[in-house]
């Protein structure tokens, strides 16, 4: 288990390899389908992204609202298919590491690979486990998307597991090739 | 004929989304116990570990299983000597919805109008609701949240009588192993074959909320039952999608009679936050 910093550095995300399992601890930003779209469409009128991507971690989630006295209620990964479209793009502004669940599109490895990026994959479905390693949480933009909103999240010792390295071998892959029968 | 309040309605089907989102049954967690000592895959055991905590700190801190708490899905079985009083059913189920999702912080997760605006509706109403009328005086209700990262790996296929079993295990196998990490594995495969298209899909999604254990009444689909997942927990795919043997929980299968020239199949993936909770007015 290693235990790593985010915004993750480049040595660091290009050391990681397919299957490694990690807690990772720092800040990262939370965005899925609606603030995907926003942010991509900034780009292609040539606007400033309302946060500094460079470097930084996009975690796919929308979290469950917060009983009182919490900075976050349930969150756990979404499936992170639907945001391939928008990924590249991202990654080309410098995204250096996503965390979410499922298969990603060749397109989306084949610019992680150019960007030296990392897709680490947390437990779907295991959101109140996971809500435990999230320690402080606020909205940076698009308030009015509620759970969609870009949130920044100070996390500590978040598990999760390498699923797509910089050099593009995928967990996916490996694992189930091994088990079956 | 017997009265039952529109109030009692709401009152019982909040209760019921809260108890579904919160509380998994014992029955899945049963199994995910199963799992972790079936489970030949170190990762695919610890996926299975973090799921089984997780289901105990939703259960003791009465927060969500999953972040995703679904479009809320609900059959009721309307007895036809009920008599419904103070409003309507369907505006009774939203109501209960409405309080549900909001005092229980859950998500909400419902767009208006499915294409152009996509504006979410603030209160995760309106619920699909399925009503069934059937003799008696009594309501019978089930809440099944239904997450979309399985709800979305779930497939319709309109086959013809020549494809026959090998043809509907065929697609049941391709749709789990082409769902891969997707819909949060180990799954609960529910499908619904014959009938019509709509009806195909409504036996799927119904059946994802049978016991985990129970087997079909007529041997021949318990059987198919048992090799389904036989063949299911044979891909590979495993807890998490990164590799193991616990694909798949259970397979739940329920037919329908058809017409000469069909044989619908419908698979509704159900991810391991089974939810469903149900009670009797």
């Amino acid at each position: 288990m290693k235990r790593l910093t985010l915004p993750l550095s480049r040595e660091d995300a290009l050391s990681l390899r397919a299957g490694d399992t990690v807690l990772l601890s720092g800040t990262l930003y939370t965005g899925r389908d609606a603030a995907h779209k926003r942010l991509v469409a900034l780009l292609e009128e040539g606007k400033p992204l309302p946060f500094p991507i460079e470097g930084q971690t996009i975690y796919y989630v929308g979290p469950a609202p917060a009983r009182p006295g919490r900075p976050v209620g349930p969150a756990g990964p979404t499936t992170s298919y639907r945001m391939d479209a928008y990924t590249p793009a991202l990654l080309r502004c410098g995204l250096r590491a996503m965390i979410g669940k499922g298969r990603r599109s060749p397109q989306v490895v084949a610019a992680m690979k150019e960007a030296g990026a990392v897709y680490f994959g947390a437990t779907g479905g295991a959101a109140a486990l996971i809500s435990r390693a999230i320690v402080s949480a606020e909205v940076v933009c698009y308030e009015d998307l509620g759970a969609e909103a870009v949130h920044r999240f100070e996390v500590r010792d978040f598990p999760a597991v390498v699923l797509i390295d910089s050099q593009g071998n995928d967990l996916y892959e490996i694992g189930p090739e091994k088990y079956r029968l | 004929m017997r009265e039952i309040s529109a109030q009692a309605v709401a009152d019982e089907v909040k209760r019921l989304f809260l108890e579904a989102s919160f509380c998994i049954g014992p029955d899945v967690e049963a199994a995910v116990s199963a799992g972790i000592k079936a489970e030949p895959s170190p990762a695919g055991r610890a996926a299975l570990e973090q799921i089984l905590e997780n289901y105990h700190i939703a259960r003791d801190e009465r927060v969500a299983i999953c972040q995703d708490t679904g479009m809320a899905v609900i059959f009721a079985e309307v007895g036809q000597d009920a008599h419904i009083v103070g409003g309507s059913f369907e505006e009774a189920v939203n109501a209960g919805v409405r309080a549900a999702y909001d005092e229980g912080y859950l998500r909400k997760s419902v767009v208006a109008e499915p294409l152009f605006a996509r504006v979410n509706t603030r209160d995760n109403t309106p619920a699909i609701v399925h009503t069934r009328l059937v003799p008696g005086d009594r309501i019978s209700l089930l809440a099944t949240p239904k997450g979309f990262g399985s709800e979305n790996m779930s497939r319709v296929k309109m086959l013809v009588p020549a494809d026959g079993v090998e043809g509907v295990k065929r697609f049941v196998v391709q749709t789990v192993v082409e769902a891969g990490p997707n819909p949060c594995p180990p799954v609960i495969v529910g499908v619904g074959v014959g009938g019509t298209l709509e009806k195909a899909a409504l036996m799927a999604k119904r059946c994802t909320a049978r016991p985990v254990g129970s087997h079909h009444d007529d041997p021949r689909y318990a059987a198919l039952e048992a090799e389904l997942l036989e063949a299911i927990n044979a891909t590979g795919v495993g807890p998490a999608g990164t590799g193991g043997r616990v694909t798949a929980l259970a397979v739940h299968i329920d037919y329908y009679p058809t017409h000469i020239a069909g044989l619908p199949v419908a698979v509704n993936m159900c991810c391991h936050a089974a939810r469903h909770a149900q009670a009797i007015l």
